[in-house]
């Protein structure tokens, strides 16, 4: 066990380090990047994108992936929108509960298709990007709501602090270290790492492969829409092409953060950790004033170093394990 | 053996092929000549008019269009349509440019996201017999009629100078937070704001500090604010020509703790706007009635299929309510004098 | 029992059967009657003109579906083509705009293309990495590059007879010249998989990897190839753009890379590997093709288009799945048949 956690902490130490160093590096060229409003749109920033990457860490693992969640988002963002429009005076709590069940409506459609048709999850969530984008273009068309629309105790949502982290990133925190919890510590978590693993041997072991599949985008699926409903307070407007375009920087979060595409290994601390570097790569050019147009390129490189460094990390694991194993003979 | 039953697969997949260029070339050759779609000769209660704006996305537009409906049901157009790409993207334009031609649509109305990228397939259009007024945001004068502009562009660019000078108190650094980099009517805006920025003497404590882009989307416009404040901690002031931008602005700039001390001022619909100048984030800022831009282009497009004009430098029509209207050097029609917006006027304006 | 079960096995269906009836060949059918239904339904479909656009809207998605399928059916993936033509667009407009003879800039173009793709073969064949991961990983380092080489600019003044060139037709067909080139791909890539042993080991390596090795083939070589000339037929994708549009943008074809995919897997080719036609890949294009440029002729809006093309996606892999099982089921009840058959039947010599 205690070796076990040794490697699990080993595999977010390259994204861990590489944030704090960015940080460090930027401070000392613009120090207003430390300064409390500064902290306050770090956090802000990477508080959506850090629970998608929760989300799809969860998918990831099982061996498949979920290029569906910016639809996902978009559509949620829209149906908090609408309802604020529709129904003044609707509590808060409720149009958080729309949103969630709309998003995990729409995962189960995905998880339905994947685990029981058997189809690669690729493909089913590529066509559901595409669907699910539409159905929102459909409803939204050429409308918008604005922060306007919305009542300002949801806006402030994303002003308050408490100790100076804003409103949403706590709520995050808590989402964060409950899935993180859930995949470490729960047996049905710990399900998920060995069908991403092996999935014939999980299912000969007794593991339910399907239930777990499907479970797993469920809660991806929920994920996404309580992302939609924080984005509908941070940002200022909600329409037919919100979050267009959001599912490969949540995969190039997860994939920074040690999460491998081939399933079987990652956490959500690292997939956390992943996200706040490449929404902190952003801030980062800007505050030192390097040309922000090498930011993707720096995101793109940093993916690149996170698969090779995977690679690297798991010839080694086998190699241990391959003479740990002749020794024992 | 097996290269003969591969050879025959192939064979029946180059069958298929021809089969199907055949039929497509067959069918266009038999088809009548109007099929193609020959815009010049369609008779008077039979026109067409198509609104392509630069997204559809944009509450800015759809006041455009509603205006431009109107117009076109007063000027006489028997069907009027809108279509265009749900992002401000150039490419794009470009299909549906080629499905109006194939249409055999009488009049385009384009506002283009990039000037030369949306001049083949307008050519095309026009040797089809299409009339094309550009409007909002002008292409090529090579390849479009008319270019109706909401007002005159230098005026637009010394209003919002003259407003954030106001606000910042006469000195200090500013930015621009643009739409799409290669926007025609952004760029002349900025070109105007930069030459009144260094020749006026008023101005001569305002520095320019920076250009960002905003691509009309709204959470990108937000990170650009964002990243502005943060790369130059003592900006004054931002100057955002696009609805888009200044909205998103507004937003975060009334979230942090630059609300107040932090000027912004530029071009926003009244609606957006209202919160932001209620709660003290915007003082003023400006702009035209959007409806009035696309009326007067539908107008432009009848007067151009009568033959009433053609575009050149002195012509007149008349745009229905909006009285007479005189085209002047390169193509310009112009609408009107530019409004400005504060927290005494904002409630008598819905749109 | 032996002559029971073997008589099941039996001969299976002719070779023509086998071509006529497999699933690239189903596409073309389900393609023509689409187009056939189309021309009768939809005004003004059957045209030259419809040809003209129609092709030149589906050539890049086309180009590069022809290498992909090849990387698709060896169990790989490259998300990085739009990427790469993306990045090609950029070089192109930033060395046209310095100045440099334009067609020492296609030749620097296609090497990029070559060094793109060489890079995407180095990382998964050398390094052994999973091409999902590289490639998402390139995909946005090359974007992000084409960013950096032309930042926020367009180039537009590309040579007049070059960008005419792009998007001239055959004569009075409306079918464009530049298809010939893209018929000249689709000859080579067909040849390639389906008429030389090379190809019949890119299949070999999608069913089984280790078989594969086993049989002598040298798997990461052939991968290489692939991603070299994925990443050149990518980079011709992108100058083609370039000149259709005559507008080097970095953001250029962005997002083509998940319509080639979509495409390639309506045309049957399998996401796992081992299985695909290049006619196939073709018929998928072009089915997803002619169903948009009717829906945009008829001015359905583009929400009909993305929701028609998920859809088509799901059903291309779902309905493959279910027939497999109807057809499993139907296999393991005739087999539970025969055994109970036999099981009752007494021993007899030939058993």
């Amino acid at each position: 066990m205690n070796r076990l956690w040794s490697v699990l902490r080993w595999r977010e130490f390259p994204v861990a380090a590489a944030l704090v160093g960015l940080v460090i590096l930027t401070y000392s060229v613009n120090p207003t990047f430390l300064a409390p409003q500064g902290v306050k749109d770090l956090l802000l920033n990477a508080t959506i994108l850090v629970i998608l990457a929760a989300g799809q860490t969860l998918v990831l693992v099982t061996q498949n992936v979920d290029l569906s969640v910016g639809s996902v988002l978009g559509l949620t963002a829209y149906a908090v929108g609408v309802s604020f429009a529709t129904f003044p005076g609707i509590p808060i709590i409720a149009v958080f509960a729309i949103a969630i069940l709309l998003g995990g409506v729409l995962g189960a459609i995905n998880g339905l298709l994947v685990s029981v048709a058997k189809v690669p999850a690729l493909v089913i969530t590529l066509g559901t990007l595409y669907i699910y984008r539409g159905i929102n273009n459909a409803w939204a068309g050429g409308k918008q709501y604005f922060a306007g629309d919305r009542p300002d105790s949801f806006g402030n949502l994303s002003v308050q602090t408490v100790l100076g982290i804003p409103l949403i990133t706590l709520i995050a925190l808590v989402i964060l270290a409950i899935v993180a919890i859930y995949l470490a510590g729960v047996r049905s978590g710990r399900d998920l790492y060995a069908i991403g693993s092996d999935s014939d041997a999980a299912k000969l072991y007794g593991v339910p492969v399907t239930k777990r599949i499907f479970a797993v985008f469920v809660a991806n699926g929920l994920l996404a829409g309580l992302a939609g409903v924080l984005y509908a307070s941070r940002f200022n407007s909600v329409g037919a092409t919100t979050g267009a375009g959001m599912e490969l920087q949540v995969i190039a979060a997860a994939v920074v953060g040690g999460v491998a595409i081939s399933g079987g290994v990652g956490s959500v601390v690292g997939a956390a950790l992943g996200g706040l570097l490449l929404t902190t790569i952003t801030s980062s050019l800007t505050a030192i004033r390097v040309d922000k147009f090498w930011q993707q390129a720096v995101v793109g490189a940093l993916i690149l170093a996170a698969v090779v460094i995977d690679r690297v990390s798991s010839l080694r694991m086998t190699r241990r394990l391959r003479v740990s194993e002749a020794r024992n003979v | 053996m097996a290269l003969l039953r591969n050879a025959r697969r192939f064979l029946v997949a180059t069958a298929a092929t021809t089969a199907l260029a055949l039929l497509v070339t067959g069918c266009s050759s038999a088809a009548p000549p109007s099929a193609s779609g020959n815009a010049s000769s369609a008779p008077a209660a039979n026109r067409s008019i198509t609104f392509i704006p630069k997204q559809l996305n944009n509450p800015y537009t759809d006041v455009v269009l509603g205006g431009g409906k109107k117009g076109a049901t007063a000027a006489g157009f028997a069907k009027s349509n809108v279509v265009g790409p749900l992002e401000a993207n150039a490419s794009s334009q470009v299909s549906f440019i080629n499905a109006e031609t194939q249409a055999g649509t009488n009049v385009l109305v384009i506002a283009a996201n990039d000037p030369d990228a949306v001049c083949p397939a307008l050519t095309e259009a026009r040797n089809g017999g299409a009339k094309i007024v550009a409007f909002d945001s002008d292409t090529n004068p090579t390849c479009r009629d008319l270019f109706v502009s909401q007002v005159v562009a230098k005026d637009v660019a010394l209003i919002q100078v003259e407003l954030i000078a106001q606000q910042i108190g006469g000195a200090g650094d500013i930015a621009i937070l643009s739409a799409t980099a290669n926007a025609t009517n952004q760029n002349e805006w900025i070109k105007y704001m930069e030459a009144e920025l260094a020749s006026n003497p008023k101005y001569k404590d305002i520095k320019l500090v920076a250009k960002v882009y905003g691509d009309d989307a709204d959470t990108k416009s937000f990170q650009e604010a964002q990243g502005l404040l943060q790369a130059y901690p003592n900006l004054k002031g931002i100057i955002s020509p696009t609805t888009v931008g200044i909205a998103a602005t507004a937003r975060y700039l009334s979230t942090s703790q630059y609300k107040g001390k932090v000027a912004l001022t530029g071009l926003g619909l009244p609606n957006e706007m209202r919160k932001f100048v209620k709660d003290g984030t915007v003082t003023e800022f400006a702009l035209w009635d959007p409806a009035q831009l696309g009326y007067v282009a539908s107008f432009a497009g009848k007067a151009l299929l009568d033959g009433t004009i053609t575009g050149k430098e002195g012509d007149k029509f008349t745009a229905g309510d909006m009285g007479e209207r005189v085209v002047g050097a390169n193509g310009v029609v112009i609408v009107g004098p530019p409004t400005r917006f504060n927290k005494d006027n904002i409630d008598n304006y819905n749109f | 029992m032996s002559e029971v079960l073997s008589a099941e096995i039996g001969a299976g269906r002719s070779t023509a059967t086998r071509v006529l009836t497999s699933r690239g060949a189903v596409m073309w059918y389900l393609v023509l009657a689409v187009v056939i239904v189309l021309s009768l339904v939809v005004p003004r479909f059957a045209s030259a003109r419809t040809a003209g656009f129609l092709l030149l809207d589906v050539i890049p998605i086309l180009m590069i579906a022809l290498p992909m399928t090849l990387v698709i059916i060896t169990g790989e993936i490259d998300l990085s083509v739009a990427s790469t033509a993306g990045l090609t667009s950029a070089v192109m407009g930033m060395l046209w705009a310095r100045g440099m003879n334009i067609y020492l800039v296609l030749a620097v173009c296609l090497i990029v293309g070559l060094l793109a793709g060489a890079f995407n073969g180095f990382m998964v064949t050398w390094v052994g990495l999973p091409s999902l991961a590289v490639t998402i990983g390139t995909l946005a380092l090359f974007r992000g590059l084409a960013l950096v080489v032309i930042g926020d600019n367009a180039v537009a003044n590309f040579p007049r007879g070059l960008t005419t060139w792009a998007t001239s037709k055959i004569g009075t067909t409306g079918i464009p010249v530049f298809i010939i080139i893209v018929l000249a791909l689709i000859a080579i890539f067909g040849v390639v998989l389906h008429l030389t042993p090379f190809g019949r080991g890119l299949i070999a390596i999608g069913y089984s990897k280790e078989a594969a090795e086993f049989v002598g083939i040298d798997v990461g070589r052939a991968k290489f190839y692939l991603y070299v000339a994925t990443g050149l037929v990518s980079s011709m994708a992108g100058i083609f753009w370039t000149l259709r549009y005559s507008s080097a943008r970095s953001d250029n074809a962005s997002g083509l890379e998940l319509a080639v995919i979509a495409a390639v897997l309506l045309g049957g080719i399998s996401i796992f590997g081992g299985k695909g036609s290049i006619p196939g890949a073709v018929a998928g294009v072009l089915m997803i093709g002619v169903i948009n440029y009717a829906l945009r002729l008829q001015r359905i809006s583009d929400v009909v288009l993305i929701i028609v093309t998920g859809t088509l996606l799901i059903a291309s892999v779902v309905g493959p799945s279910i027939f497999e099982w109807l057809s499993r089921a139907r296999h393991d009840r005739r087999v539970h048949k025969d055994l109970t058959i036999t099981a009752n039947t007494p021993l007899s010599p030939a058993s």
